[in-house]
């Protein structure tokens, strides 16, 4: 596999995963347990989305065919898209959606920390942007996880359930393929064995905190990567590709 | 209720103490920049102090407003009775020499 390709793919990675998760965090729009937290919410999405924007552009520049943002987000289909299988899981209640957001973003800045110390520029600067904004959406999801752990015993039990529930979807962050390692030998990019121990020494901290653990069936899903999803990722794009689906090359 | 409390339990008394479920309100200051003083911006409802610091940054700064962000329980505040205004504010209204306006101002002096 070439640099380029490599990049390009690593990119476009990137971009799924910020958008996916952009788009079920939009879901909730409106649908807040609190104003506050709807204010939080809706500004992580937005977060998402513009970073599924920068990474998008960017992989189309690096592609050269002229496909750009609304190309990956709309006209691409169900196996095209390589998200962590996470990310495509429902909402939930409040705690699946907290949990959900912890585990991943636990990886993501750590993932974007080590892409600001990449040689090719353009990943590094949208890599330093966003890693300010998910800095702040790991504190305050880590905070709800450990009130949520630690509070009530409903939301004790409740919470655990979802990291239950979510914990063999965290495996598949590590794997790693030809891309992983062009992207760590040929860019400075992250090395996944090290990102691991970082991750789990992070997350295993906050579970603690918040009196959780971790389920003792380690067995794993994968299959994102490969573009085997979830039976519930053709929902979530068929919603959000219908106005590009029905109406194509429509703009606002 | 203590701020050193680990914040589990704060729900968790929380949870105890509160036949309806609100969770606390906290006033909310902001600093627009290096300075200036905070002022009031508005309230917020959160379970506990370092929640309720989040709650105003996700509310009140999402338009690049501010530097720096102060909460405070609305409870820890204490406030002039409305009742009391007559008593604490009229006697200053007709006090016009403590203002600072029966002074000559020396020519060449531009601010003051």
């Amino acid at each position: 596999m070439s640099k380029e390709e490599a990049l390009y793919r690593y990119v476009l990675r990137l971009g799924d995963n910020a958008l996916v998760l952009a788009q079920r965090l939009i879901e909730l729009v409106a649908h807040g347990p609190e104003l506050e937290e709807e204010m939080a919410n809706a500004n992580f999405a937005l977060d998402y989305l513009g970073q599924a924007r920068m990474f998008y552009s960017y992989a189309g520049e690096v592609e050269g065919e002229g496909r750009g943002e609304d190309y990956f987000a709309f006209m691409r289909g169900e196996r095209e898209f390589a998200n962590f299988l996470l990310l495509e899981q429902p909402n939930g209640h409040f705690g699946d959606t907290i949990a959900r957001s912890v585990l991943f973003e636990n990886y993501y800045l750590l993932q974007l920390e080590a892409l600001t110390r990449c040689i090719d520029s353009r990943l590094a600067e949208i890599a330093a942007r966003s890693v300010k904004e998910i800095r702040y959406h790991q504190r305050h999801d880590s905070q709800w996880l450990v009130r949520l752990g630690d509070g009530t015993p409903e939301s004790h039990e409740r919470i655990q359930q979802s990291i239950n529930d979510l914990w063999p979807f965290t495996g598949e962050m590590f794997l790693g393929d030809e891309v992983d390692t062009v992207i760590r030998e040929k860019y400075n990019g992250p090395d996944l064995g090290v990102l691991k121990t970082a991750w789990e020494l992070r997350t295993l901290g906050t579970l603690k905190e918040a009196t959780l653990h971790v389920p003792d069936d380690q067995w794993m899903h994968s299959g994102g990567r490969e573009g085997r999803h979830t039976e519930h990722f053709g929902p979530l794009i068929a919603e959000m590709q219908y106005m590009q689906r029905s109406y194509p090359g429509l703009n606002w | 209720m203590q701020t050193s409390m680990r914040p589990g339990l704060l729900l968790k008394q929380l949870d105890s103490e509160m036949t309806k479920q609100d969770w606390p309100l906290y006033e909310v200051f902001i600093r627009t920049k290096a300075g200036l003083s905070h002022r009031h911006a508005g309230s917020v409802h959160a379970p506990d102090d370092e929640m309720a610091l989040d709650h105003a940054r996700d509310v009140y700064t999402r338009r690049n407003e501010g530097v720096s962000i102060w909460v405070v329980r609305s409870s820890a505040i204490v406030a002039s009775d409305p009742e009391e205004t007559a008593a604490f504010f009229e006697p200053a209204k007709d006090k016009i020499y403590r203002h600072p306006t029966f002074y000559e101002i020396p020519d060449g002096v531009e601010n003051i």
